[in-house]
C-alpha cells in the first residue's frame, strides 16, 4: 500500500486542475493573451510558496519520511535544449491547451478527444528519444 | 459546503494546493514532474529495445504512473461530483478575440470546435490535436520537463535552466497564439 499515497495525491492534483480551470483550453488562451490574472495567480502562488519551502528544507536539512536527506539536484547547465525544447513545448501547449498533467485530467473529466492528444504526446516523446543525439543540447 | 467547493476554486487556493502536492511528493522521497510519465510509458511499452533513451528501470517510476491514474480519477470526480455545471468564466476580451478565430464562447471547459467527437473525426480537427500532442511530448522531454517539473519544481529551487525553459514555453505559446493559431483555425 506504499503506492496508495501517490494515488491520493494524484487524485487531489486532478481535482485541483479541474476546479481551478487550469485544465481548460480557454484558460490557457486567456493566459497567453494576458487577459486575466488567474493562471499567473495559480502558478505565482505555487512558486512563491515553493521557493519558501525549498529554502526551509535546505536551511534545516530536512529529511523525507524514510529518513533520507532531501536533496535538490541542479539541472544540467545549457541554454539551447531548454530554449528550443521549451519553445516547442509552448507551441503545443497553446495549440492543445493542455500540458501532460491536465491532458489526463481532461480524459477523466470526459473529454474523450484528449486521449488522442495524450497518445500523440507519447509519440512525441518517443520521437525525441529516437533523434535526441542529433539535436543540439 | 458541497455547494461551496462546487464553485471554481480561486487562484490562491489552487496555487497553494499545487505547492502542497509538490512538497508531499518531496517528503515521500519523490519529485513533482508529470511529463516523466511519457518517457516511462515508452519504456514500459518496450521502447528500450529500439531506443537507448528508453532503456532504463521504468519500474522505479511506477509511483508516478499511479499519480497519473489518480489524476484521471480526480478529473472524473471533479466532473461527476464537484461541478456546478457552469462554463469557465474567462475574460470578455478573450471571448471576443477567440470569436474572431471562429471559437464560440465557452459552454463548458473546452471548445467544441476543437474537442468534440465530431471535430476529432475531421482531418483538420484530428491533425490539430495530434500536432499539439506531439509538440508537447517532444518539447517537454527535449527541455527536460514540463510545467510541473520546470515552472513549479525548478523555479521553486531557483534553477536557471528552468527559467530558460519557462521563457521558451512563453516564446512558443505566444508564437502559437498570435501568429500560428489565426492561420490554423
Amino acid at each position: 500500500m506504499k503506492l496508495l499515497k501517490f494515488l491520493v495525491l494524484g487524485t487531489l492534483f486532478g481535482i485541483v486542475m479541474a476546479k481551478s480551470e487550469a485544465f481548460s483550453w480557454f484558460r490557457i488562451q486567456e493566459m497567453f493573451r494576458f487577459q486575466a490574472f488567474h493562471m499567473y495567480g495559480i502558478i505565482g502562488t505555487a512558486v512563491t510558496l515553493g521557493v519558501i519551502g525549498v529554502a526551509l528544507i535546505k536551511k534545516y536539512n530536512l529529511r523525507d519520511v524514510k529518513g533520507n536527506p532531501i536533496l535538490f539536484y541542479p539541472k544540467d547547465k545549457s541554454t539551447m535544449r531548454y530554449l528550443i525544447g521549451g519553445t516547442i513545448f509552448g507551441l503545443g501547449w497553446a495549440l492543445s491547451g493542455a500540458c501532460p498533467g491536465p491532458m489526463v485530467v481532461n480524459i477523466g473529466y470526459g473529454y474523450i478527444a484528449m486521449i488522442v492528444v495524450f497518445l500523440f504526446a507519447i509519440v512525441g516523446t518517443y520521437l525525441y528519444g529516437a533523434i535526441k543525439d542529433k539535436l543540439p543540447h | 459546503m458541497l455547494e461551496f467547493i462546487q464553485q471554481p476554486w480561486t487562484w490562491w487556493v489552487s496555487g497553494a494546493l499545487i505547492s502542497a502536492i509538490m512538497f508531499l511528493l518531496i517528503f515521500f522521497g519523490q519529485s513533482f514532474g508529470f511529463s516523466a510519465n511519457l518517457r516511462t510509458i515508452c519504456s514500459a511499452a518496450g521502447g528500450g529495445k529500439f531506443v537507448k533513451f528508453f532503456d532504463f528501470n521504468w519500474r522505479s517510476q511506477i509511483w508516478n504512473l499511479v499519480f497519473l491514474i489518480g489524476a484521471v480519477l480526480g478529473g472524473f470526480i471533479a466532473s461527476h461530483f464537484l461541478s456546478d455545471g457552469n462554463p469557465v468564466q474567462i475574460s470578455e476580451n478573450t471571448i471576443a478575440d477567440l470569436s474572431k478565430l471562429g471559437i464560440s464562447a465557452p459552454t463548458s471547459a473546452q471548445p467544441d470546435e476543437l474537442f468534440s467527437i465530431e471535430s476529432l473525426f475531421t482531418l483538420k480537427g484530428f491533425l490539430i490535436l495530434a500536432l499539439g500532442g506531439i509538440m508537447v511530448g517532444f518539447g517537454s522531454r527535449y527541455a527536460g520537463g514540463c510545467t510541473s517539473g520546470h515552472a513549479i519544481s525548478g523555479l521553486s529551487d531557483l534553477q536557471l535552466p528552468s527559467l530558460i525553459a519557462v521563457i521558451g514555453f512563453f516564446i512558443g505559446g505566444l508564437l502559437m497564439t498570435f501568429v500560428l493559431l489565426p492561420l490554423i483555425l
